[in-house]
């Protein structure tokens, strides 16, 4: 068993070593600021690192409210029926769809029938379908965390229930909502499948302006150049996958030292 | 459920009824995309059978170009490669799992489980990418084959993404195990081994079974790395030792193509029609899953009682 474990374990940090050391060397000011030249081949990715910035806060801007509110919704408001097993089933599904159909809805949705057409706007609505369950789900078991007494307290003063939500569970919940969010949105940023035919573009020659320019982005970015560019040097592909690591590793951290934190200034 | 007071100001009542509607649609939103979801599919997948005869949907040849649309290629490449996945990943997880909640010691733990996690949030293209570089031409230097894009590069890569997601809640599960039940195998003489095998692992099976089937499910919709290492090859898998040939599998296919079709195209419905396959597929196995829970949940509840 502690074979097992181990022979699980090694793989994860070969990977991230490996990427580590041979991403490294491409890694430069100018790699992380500066534009693609000659095919991709050469310069920097910053069109790519700033596309899937704004993707992630796109996803953020639409998923988080909707899935806050449907967890305060199954958490406080909603009573034990058909009706509640039914959105939790639901959730359950949209977790389990695969990426790629989220990527064909989003073709079929937000590309054609309301015709966005292919831009930031697109890839960030179908991203956002696709972390609400995750935000859901956190969002909800961190609100039921918070002990029934500190509601029955409100009620005792006078609390109405939003008032009750607003000031005092909400607050508490909050760094699991957070660290529910940024897990949600780690796993966005990472996404290629949902963003191929909604946003993605392999080439751009500046920065998108408006929510409905398409984008390059880092994971389609070196799904790329990894495998439909001749002649790219081995030295850009693992930067890329290097800064990609990077951003999503450290969301990873910050929400884990968000959890941390809050497990420990806990009130109860 | 707490009954919660209405507010005595006329102002504030119409606030609070405002907010609740607000919250309560959003509540519903799930169910609602879902549908849409579900929706949209048929709609433009549909076609698919008025456009194609069904004879020719499931043949045995897949090359659009030509107008050859049997996604029976494509299904055995799914088949091949997420069965491939689960017998790679099934043992390496609850194994990980096991040393996780019952062997390791707490620091050790809080190591592992973070590590888990990290790789569970590491993206499938970076993997894929590694695949390509690293694993494949292993593959084809150890196994003496002519290209190392086959199946089993994209079993050995969707094992590895499939186990983060069984680890972690197969090891949820056999932590609620409550100590009690290990105890009083302790106090009749059992091993650590015997406690874990006939004791810790058959409580928390239906945990774990959950586990293997989310991580089915996830390697099932697993569509990036898949593509980038098995060599995108639609071909039937007739042989036993298909596995080390290319293939291809549905959520490639869709990947690939999508972005060279027309829109309303024969070939276009077909690949939408492909992606319901895939939906439905992933709703019966998370039925499936949610149904493992309840069901045990009820059986060992009227056993405790």
């Amino acid at each position: 068993m502690t074979l097992m474990a181990l022979l699980t374990v090694i793989p994860i940090l070969v990977v991230f070593g490996y990427i580590i050391v041979k991403g490294a060397p491409a890694i430069s000011w100018e790699f992380i600021t500066g534009f693609p030249r000659e095919g991709m081949r050469a310069g920097g990715i910053l069109p790519a690192i700033v596309g899937t910035f704004y993707l992630t806060l796109g996803t953020a801007i639409f998923s988080v409210p909707l899935g806050v509110a449907a967890a305060i919704y199954l958490a406080e408001y909603a009573r034990e029926s058909w009706l509640t097993r039914l959105i939790h089933i639901a959730i359950i599904n949209l977790a389990g769809i695969p990426s790629v159909v989220y990527g064909l809805f989003g073709l079929g949705i937000f590309v054609f029938f309301l015709k966005f057409g292919t831009c930031l706007l697109s890839a960030s609505l179908t991203l956002s379908i696709m972390t609400l369950p995750v935000i859901i789900s956190s969002g909800e078991e961190a609100l039921r965390a918070v002990p029934q007494s500190f509601r029955t307290v409100s009620v005792s003063l006078g609390g109405t229930r939003w008032q009750t939500i607003r000031r005092i569970v909400l607050p508490q919940a909050l760094p699991g909502i957070i660290t529910g969010v940024i897990l949600g949105l780690e796993r966005a940023a990472g996404e290629t499948a949902p963003i191929l035919f909604t946003g993605a573009a392999f080439f751009l020659p500046r920065l998108p302006n408006s929510p409905f320019d398409a984008t390059m982005t880092l994971p389609y970015h070196l799904f790329v150049i990894s495998t439909q560019v001749p002649g790219m040097p081995i030295q850009i592909q693992y930067g890329t996958a290097l800064v990609l690591i990077v951003f999503v590793v450290g969301m990873n951290i910050i929400a884990t030292f968000i959890r941390s934190r809050a497990r420990a200034k806990r009130q109860w | 459920m707490i009954k919660y007071l209405h507010p005595l100001k006329p102002g504030a009542r119409w606030r609070e009824t405002l907010i609740s509607v607000v919250i309560k649609t959003c509540g519903f939103s799930a169910i609602v995309f879902v549908g849409l979801i579900f929706y949209f599919l048929l709609r433009e997948g549909l076609p698919a059978f008025s456009e194609v005869k069904l004879a020719d949907l499931f043949a045995v040849r897949w090359y659009p170009i030509e107008d050859y649309f049997g996604i029976l290629p494509l299904l055995s490449g799914t088949l091949i490669v997420t069965l491939g996945a689960m017998l790679v990943a099934i043992p390496f997880s609850i194994g990980t799992a096991v040393f996780i909640a019952e062997i390791a010691p707490h620091w050790m733990r809080d190591i592992l489980k973070p590590l888990v996690e990290l790789l569970g949030g590491l993206p499938s293209v970076v993997l894929g990418f590694l695949g390509i570089l690293v694993l494949t031409p292993f593959l084809r230097v150890y196994l003496g084959l002519s290209t190392g894009l086959t199946a089993l590069a994209g079993s050995l890569l969707l094992g590895g993404i499939a186990v983060p997601t069984i680890v972690s809640i197969a090891e949820d599960a056999l932590d609620a195990v409550p100590q009690g039940y290990r105890e009083g195998a302790w106090a009749i003489g059992a091993t650590r081994w015997q406690t874990i095998w006939r004791v810790t692992l058959p409580t928390a099976r239906s945990g774990v079974l959950t586990a293997v089937m989310l991580g089915l499910g996830r390697a099932l919709g697993e569509t990036m790395a898949v593509m980038m290492v098995t060599g995108n090859a639609p071909v039937l898998a007739t042989r036993w030792d298909s596995i080390f040939m290319p293939a291809r599998t549905m959520t490639a296919t869709i990947a690939a193509e999508m972005g060279e079709v027309a829109s309303a195209s024969v070939h276009y419905h077909v690949l939408f029609f492909i992606g319901l396959m895939l939906f439905l597929i992933s709703l019966v196995v998370n039925v499936v899953a949610s149904r493992v829970v309840f069901h045990q949940k009820n059986r060992s509840e009227r056993v405790l009682s």
